[in-house]
């Protein structure tokens, strides 16, 4: 294969239009934060039974897309697939990109989001959300300096393929951490699992690599280069082992849950009697973000295959997020086992949500700054190959 | 140097008496239960605890809601739906699924030995006093709720609108978490809560307050002598709140 | 250099219009604090947040700087009625918005004078006091 060309791409009205149109979602999702800073939580649609709403599904699905964004460069430096070297750069960028994206609908959401310096400097270390602070800012640094020397000329690669390793192993922590946000939280029988960590691992390979593919693709046609078919269906088909393995784990997960008797109640809620949650559930996260792609990239593999592959388990990795998020807190605490609540507000029943705009608005203006921070980064920095055609694939498979 | 043969009895019972006069006069406006007389604020050696008697608590009556919050200056005013409405303290009334027999009592902050709230917070700001009382430092609360995921009796609540007029002893702002205190700023003034002065005042005395710490104290031999139970004993949280006839 | 000296001129005046903008601070009522003006102005940060923290986490409310007990003395009135941190005459305004430094404190506390506070212990005299309560039950159990 030729050595590859890194450039900038051009800016040309498309990318300055779509830019503008990121930006423009950017300023919606200010405004959302600066009213509801003003009047308070009040007028959004979480409350005190469900405490974490629709921008916490956007920035969980955002940060779990960028650790797993990480591993088209991880595949290439630590596990010595060549054909992926050329992408390794923007998926550095990228990951960066999405987690600060998914970072910023976090903490523009704080009741206090003024205290971001004392969430910093203050740490409780027996939290994971601590951790999670710490891990999701040295992810940024050392993703950063991951990127620096595969951009520096002279530089020994086996440096730069240590810096990958490292690099794969933080994100490893990170994705970690994030699922044992849930997974150790004692109190919520659809969280209190250890398999949430090792299930989050798996969706972020799935999801990091579905962003990855549909942003790489869509860079390409902006700046008018080739993104080869052999590498796109060898991708797709990398997606598909991927969804599968988020299937297997989720299907431990629930098979685990329905065996023991004391969570009956909340799997029967996911899997049968939970209204939207069901209907996330089956139809969307198995079959959509699932079976579906599963089938496309293996019994059809294609071009077109792959891109609705990956936009398949982005819609799925969605509502499972959503059903993590928010099933797990609609379904009620069992406080007093053996008994029916019969007078008492918001006991034992079922807690309803319904976002809000506010939210709504919040959670894309996340998109839309990682997709923007991604794209002005292509623009500025020399991270995006000029040529990913199969003529310039490497000769190993 | 006194020649021990001329320690008298009067020497001893004038310097017993002195002792006694000392324990007494820095004792007089603290009950000597658990921990020294001396200790300036929260005591470790005290563990305060509540135990609600279930049997005597009438499900008509909330008192001990009211009381609270006119003691700490929430729930009124609050434009939002009871969603959103903050509920430092609730009544729940309760059927046995198997027999039918139906129970009341309130519920808040069970004050646990093992507070899962206080293990999540990411800045450390749901805290746990040397005497037990676990608190919210809203200094630090950044407003993340992870504590509220965290409690398994839904014990805390997020403010969701801004706040005016505070009552001075419950600081309490908008986008921070909150829950009941057990009322520290009485406790540490040497008075009662506010839900248990109600619940007596309303001739019920269904919640019980003292030292659990304490073996002679009223609450600790009504935990020895009958049956009551914690909420969600399963987890292992040792709460120092216990109900009695549930 | 017409201009050079006009400036020139300006800054020397300068002193004389500061005089206008400086804050007027209202007239504290009690005894002067024995740190002196200039001590508290600087550090009173420090001490009301040393303070906090041993209230707050130690239960230690035998201090020197509540904010309750600051009001006792630095309580501004107008029309009778004590203001609070909304009306720019109240007394941590006048400086606070002179120096633009944002206060958090009043998000969560009140910013007028304490009325209901239990300042001292309760003696066993009074009926909500633990000791008055605790004759009450061990009674009610005989």
């Amino acid at each position: 294969m030729e050595r590859t060309i890194y450039r900038e791409i051009r800016a040309t009205p498309q990318v300055m239009q779509l830019g503008g149109l990121l930006a423009a979602f950017i300023l919606a999702a200010l405004w959302s934060v600066y009213t509801v800073e003003h009047h308070g939580h009040v007028i959004t649609g979480m409350t005190n039974q469900i405490v974490w709403g629709l921008p916490h599904v956007f920035a969980i699905f955002l940060i779990v897309a960028a650790s797993g964004a990480l591993n088209v460069a991880s595949i290439a430096s630590v596990f010595g697939q060549k054909a992926y070297k050329p992408m390794a750069r923007f998926s550095s960028l990228l990951a960066i990109a999405l987690l600060v994206g998914g970072l910023a609908v976090v903490v523009l959401d704080l009741g206090r989001p003024d205290r971001l310096i004392v969430a910093m400097t203050t740490y409780n270390f027996s939290s994971v959300f601590a951790w999670n602070v710490l891990l999701y800012n040295g992810f940024i640094v050392i993703v950063g300096g991951y990127l620096v020397l595969q951009m520096m000329r002279k530089v020994d690669p086996r440096l730069v393929k240590a810096a990958g390793l490292v690099a794969f192993l933080w994100r490893l922590a990170l994705t970690t951490g994030t699922g044992s946000i849930f997974g150790w939280l004692v109190a919520r029988p659809g969280y209190d699992a250890a398999i949430m960590a090792p299930l989050f691992i798996v969706m972020s390979f799935a999801f990091g690599l579905a962003v990855f593919i549909l942003v790489t693709l869509w860079l390409f046609t902006l700046s008018g280069r080739i993104f080869g078919d052999a590498l796109l269906i060898r991708m797709g088909r990398l997606l598909g082992i991927f969804a599968a393995a988020v299937l297997y784990f989720t299907a431990v997960q629930h098979l685990t849950n329905l065996y023991a008797t004391e969570h009956g109640g909340v799997e029967r809620f996911i899997l049968r009697d939970g209204g939207i949650y069901t209907l996330l559930f089956w139809g969307v996260q198995v079959v959509i973000g699932g079976l579906a792609p599963i089938a496309l990239v293996f019994l059809n593999p294609s071009r077109s295959s792959t891109v609705l592959a990956a936009t398949l388990v982005i819609i799925g990795g969605f509502a499972q997020v959503y059903v993590i998020v928010i099933g797990g807190q609609a379904y009620p605490l069992d406080i007093f086992p053996g008994f029916d609540v019969i007078e008492g507000f918001n006991e034992g029943i079922v807690n309803p949500y319904a976002p809000s705009i506010y939210e709504l608005l919040l959670g894309l203006g996340g998109v839309a700054i990682a997709l923007f921070a991604a794209g002005l980064g292509a623009k500025v920095l020399r991270v995006l190959p000029t040529n990913l055609s199969d003529a310039n694939l490497p000769a190993d498979r | 140097m006194t020649n021990r043969a001329e320690l008298t009895r009067r020497d001893i019972l004038k310097s017993g008496a002195a002792v006694a006069s000392l324990t007494l006069a820095s004792g007089v406006t603290l009950m000597a239960f658990g921990g020294s007389a001396d200790a300036k604020g929260a005591d470790a050696g005290k563990r305060w605890g509540l135990l609600i008697d279930a049997g005597k608590c009438d499900a008509d009556c909330s008192d001990c809601v009211t009381a609270c919050s006119t003691e700490n200056g929430w729930g009124h005013g609050d434009h939002g739906s009871p969603e959103t409405d903050p509920a430092w303290i609730r009544k729940v009334t309760l059927k046995e699924q198997s027999t039918g027999r139906t129970v009341s009592a309130p519920i808040m902050c069970q004050h646990c030995e093992a507070p899962p709230c206080v293990d999540v917070c990411p800045t450390g700001a749901s805290m746990q006093r040397p005497d037990g009382v676990v608190l919210v430092d809203k200094h630090i609360c950044i407003g993340c709720r992870y504590c509220m995921m965290a409690c398994p009796f839904k014990a805390r609540s997020f403010v969701h609108e801004p706040v005016a007029d505070q009552k001075v002893n419950a600081p309490r702002g908008n986008g921070t978490v909150e829950s009941c205190t057990l009322c520290v700023h009485r406790v540490d003034k040497g008075r009662i809560p506010a839900c248990v002065e109600a619940c007596e005042q309303a001739g019920h005395s269904a919640i019980l307050f003292g030292d659990l710490n304490d073996p002679d104290s009223p609450i600790s031999k009504a935990l020895e002598q009958y049956p009551s139970i914690a909420l969600r004993d399963d987890l292992g949280l040792n709460p120092a709140v216990r109900y009695q006839n549930m | 250099m017409i201009m050079r000296i006009a400036l020139l001129l300006a800054c020397l005046a300068a002193p004389v219009w500061a005089g206008d903008l400086m804050p007027a601070i209202p007239a504290a009522t009690g005894d002067p604090h024995p740190e002196g003006n200039d001590y508290m102005r600087r550090n009173h940060m420090e001490m009301m947040k040393h303070d906090r923290d041993l209230t707050l986490r130690q239960g230690d409310r035998d201090i020197g700087a509540s904010l309750g007990q600051c009001f006792d003395c630095h309580a501004v009135e107008v029309a009778g009625e004590p203001v609070g941190y909304d009306n720019e005459q109240h007394f941590c305004r006048t400086c606070h918005d002179y120096a633009a430094v944002k206060v958090d404190c009043f998000m969560c506390h009140t910013s007028k004078p304490a009325t209901d506070i239990h300042r001292t212990m309760a003696t066993a005299d009074e009926p909500n006091s633990i000791a008055a309560y605790l004759t009450r039950v061990e009674g009610a159990e005989q």
